[in-house]
């Protein structure tokens, strides 16, 4: 082993006298930027069109030119980004970073404060709770939000019509078509509760009234088995329990099968589902309509989030200024925010912008003329909801537990499984020496 | 030149007797339980090469939908479509492969020669040790190295560059292992004392005498280290940032993984699937009957 390491270290060694004596094909390293010349920024993003709004960007600004490095979705990439903080060297300069991944990469030093850097009335194009969740309720400003996902239900409006079924507004009626439509047609259901999806299942929280970390002083407090999110397990596990909601993970290739030949009928999705449901299924375009969230309270307008990304500078960036420059224009500005939605269909965080770039409703849904409008009313209800600095240990608690409660088949499981989150979360918060109040 | 005449008659015996044996057996009947249960084994093998192969002729629409085993009339839609891809990037990542496969292997061959002939064939101090040591890092998985080897190279700034994954691949303990086995065995003693005699240096020995000897164990070396980079994914995965370096395991998985707001790209992946794994048959087709001789000769004199 020691020989190893040894031979590994003389072999590094070796390689990098080579690369000084100029042998360094290949490597385009972000290091020793010449006083002359463009600033070059790597960019690490998953979102789709993004190389195509930077390829507008990099035509209209010689000086300072991007390049996208497509990531893995989600937890992959933030991974890579903290190994690379830690390791001192190797983070690109813009991260794309979901809103609840932010708090733990400031809490790992990982993001440049660009309060400073960025126009000062930008905050203006944003909602206030979006706005939010990229200064964590502080001075700094971490990042600028890219789009938001508001949670609608969609619905097979063919399978809904030929059966004669009332599109559900509240979530005592979701029960009942779920039931109406799995007695009909036993090989169908109105959904599934996915244990693979913990954004899912916040978004489904945060419309009832959740919101699992809270600052309370100097502490961080844990509210994740709490009466909201309480609530929201006993009546999906009620639902697997009974046998008229699926208990198989969503993204899967059965899931996708069941999308395909009609067999789940609804889907509790965002706004960002058409893309996923024209990649998934192609066949079924024309046959699907999106409404609002079933409600707690009838008459209620709440919904959740499910994805959004801002995008920020990382600590390691050389040139904060010119990738904040960047920022502003693709994030907030109209020229920016349309090539976003035209390229990539976001769903922009840019209020301002939203209008002009979301005529059109997404192809898949070309039926659907309102479709931004209904959405945009749905944006509004998005309730408030604060993520604390280790998402990811409550989000894989979620996969272990509601694994096992999905497998379970009972309510009782799901509370279990939400006690489970609690307990798993406080915990790791403690010993990763963050005080916590209880 | 002599010397090299004179080495030849002494290696051959030694193959043709390896060679010899499978003849003989051939002769015999072969009997049912075995040829059943090598074909029941060859079927586990290859029936998910025949999934890939009419999955890739699917559309996206037909994947979820047909029947598993009826092929469709897509192949060639998808692997347009794969091509265009972000302008072809899944070609790159194809080079990118071959050069991480390819350069790694002949570094890794030329390492393990020189490591293994030097173990073999050379008295020094703590050479039993260094040895075992070398024997203990067969049996340490590469994934174990990668976190550490991504922090070392972090320090010099090498990672996200080409050689972040040529370097480590370079030394493998098992070639090393190998190659000292092959050296021991194939080249005999008396023929280097010769060499010796006749006046020629150390390093005309080893590149002239013995390395022309050990060239079949050699490419099985190169074959394993070949096999063993193109598969990797956890070095190149947490080594590189930038998609213009991925290796085709790297590349393919992003497909999959695209978050939840977009579909993963399944028809893609298979295709790309199915095409990643053509130069690998090819080279297996091609380089098998080295394979097949030095496992044996390597078994039978180890």
């Amino acid at each position: 082993m020691r020989l190893h390491t040894a031979m590994k270290t003389a072999a590094v060694v070796a390689a990098t006298a080579m690369l000084a004596a100029g042998c360094g094909g290949g490597s385009e390293g972000d290091g020793g930027s010449a006083a002359d010349g463009p600033v070059e920024l790597t960019f690490w993003t998953w979102a789709p069109g993004m190389e195509e709004t930077v390829a507008e960007w990099n035509a209209a600004n010689p000086d300072i030119q991007v390049t996208v490095n497509k990531q893995d979705g989600g937890d992959p990439a933030i991974t890579k980004l903290l190994t690379a903080i830690k390791a001192g060297s190797g983070a690109p300069d813009l991260m794309q970073t979901e809103y609840q991944k932010i708090p733990t990469l400031v809490a790992a030093d990982a993001l440049a404060d660009l309060s400073d850097v960025l126009p000062e009335d930008l905050a203006d194009r944003y909602a206030d709770g979006t706005w939010e969740s990229v200064t964590l309720g502080s001075d700094a400003v971490y990042g600028v939000p890219q789009d938001s996902g508001p949670m609608q239900f969609y619905y097979r409006a063919d399978i809904f019509e030929q059966l004669g079924l009332e599109v559900p507004e509240t979530w005592d009626e979701y029960a009942q078509v779920a039931e109406q439509l799995h007695t009909a047609d036993p090989s169908k259901y109105l959904g599934t509760f996915s244990a693979n999806d913990a954004g899912w299942f916040t978004g489904l929280a945060q419309q009832a009234g959740a919101s699992w970390w809270g600052i309370e002083g100097d502490s961080w407090s844990v509210d994740i088995d709490s009466e909201p999110t309480q609530k929201v397990a006993e009546y999906w596990g009620g639902l697997v329990e009974q046998g008229v909601i699926d208990n198989k993970p969503m993204y899967t290739p059965e899931w996708n099968a069941a999308l395909n030949d009609g067999s789940q009928v609804g889907w509790l999705s965002a706004i960002w589902a058409p893309g996923v449901l024209e990649g998934n299924a192609p066949d079924t375009a024309g046959k699907w309509a999106m409404a609002p969230m079933p409600q707690w309270e009838a008459g209620d307008t709440a919904t959740g989030n499910w994805g959004g990304s801002a995008t920020s500078v990382t600590s390691q960036s050389e040139h904060p200024e010119q990738a904040a420059e960047f920022i502003a224009w693709m994030n907030g500005s109209q020229e920016g925010v349309n090539a976003l939605v035209e390229y990539g269909s976001l769903y922009p965080a840019d209020l301002d912008a939203q209008g002009e770039a979301l005529a059109e409703p997404p192809a898949f849904f070309s039926q659907q003329a309102d479709f931004y409008d209904i959405a945009a009313e749905t944006a509004q209800g998005v309730q408030p909801f604060t993520y604390g600095p280790n998402v990811n240990v409550a989000y894989s608690a979620y996969n272990d537990e509601f694994g096992k409660a999905t497998e379970a088949r009972t309510a009782d499981a799901f509370l279990a499984a939400v006690e489970a989150m609690q307990t798993a979360t406080v915990d790791d918060l403690k010993n990763a020496g963050f005080s916590v109040a209880e | 030149m002599a010397t090299l005449t004179s080495s030849r008659p002494a290696a051959r015996p030694a193959r043709r007797s390896a060679g010899l044996t499978p003849v003989r057996e051939r002769a015999q009947r072969p009997s049912f339980w075995p040829t059943a249960i090598l074909l029941l084994g060859a079927l586990y093998c290859l029936f998910p090469v025949l999934w890939v192969l009419i999955a890739s002729t699917k559309s996206a629409g037909e994947l979820f939908s047909t029947f598993t085993l009826a092929p469709s009339t897509h192949l060639w839609d998808n692997i347009t479509e794969l091509s265009a891809y972000r302008d072809g990037v899944f070609w790159r990542w194809m080079a990118n492969t071959a050069l991480y496969a390819g350069v790694g292997g002949l570094l890794s061959v030329v390492v393990s020669a020189m490591a293994g002939y030097g173990l073999a064939k050379f008295r020094f101090a703590g050479k039993s040790a260094i040895f075992n040591i070398i024997l203990a890092g067969v049996l340490v998985p590469g994934v174990v190295l990668a976190i550490p080897q991504y922090l070392l190279l972090a320090q010099v700034g090498l990672t996200n560059t080409y050689w972040s994954v040529l370097l480590p691949s370079i030394i493998s303990p098992y070639g090393i292992y190998l190659a000292r086995i092959y050296a021991a065995a194939s080249v005999p003693d008396d023929v280097l004392e010769a060499a010796r005699t006749d006046g020629a240096r150390e390093w005309r020995v080893f590149t002239s005498i013995s390395m022309p000897m050990m060239v079949p164990g050699l490419v099985t070396v190169f074959l394993f280290q070949f096999v063993a980079i193109w598969n990797n994914f956890m070095l190149p995965y947490i080594m590189l940032g930038d998609d213009r370096l991925f290796p085709l395991t790297v590349g393919l998985s992003g497909l999959l993984n695209q978050g939840a707001s977009q579909p993963a790209m399944y028809t893609s992946v298979i295709t790309g699937a199915l095409l990643s794994i053509l130069p690998l048959a090819a080279l297996f087709l091609t380089l098998q009957r080295y394979w097949q001789v030095d496992l044996a000769a390597g078994a039978v004199k180890a």
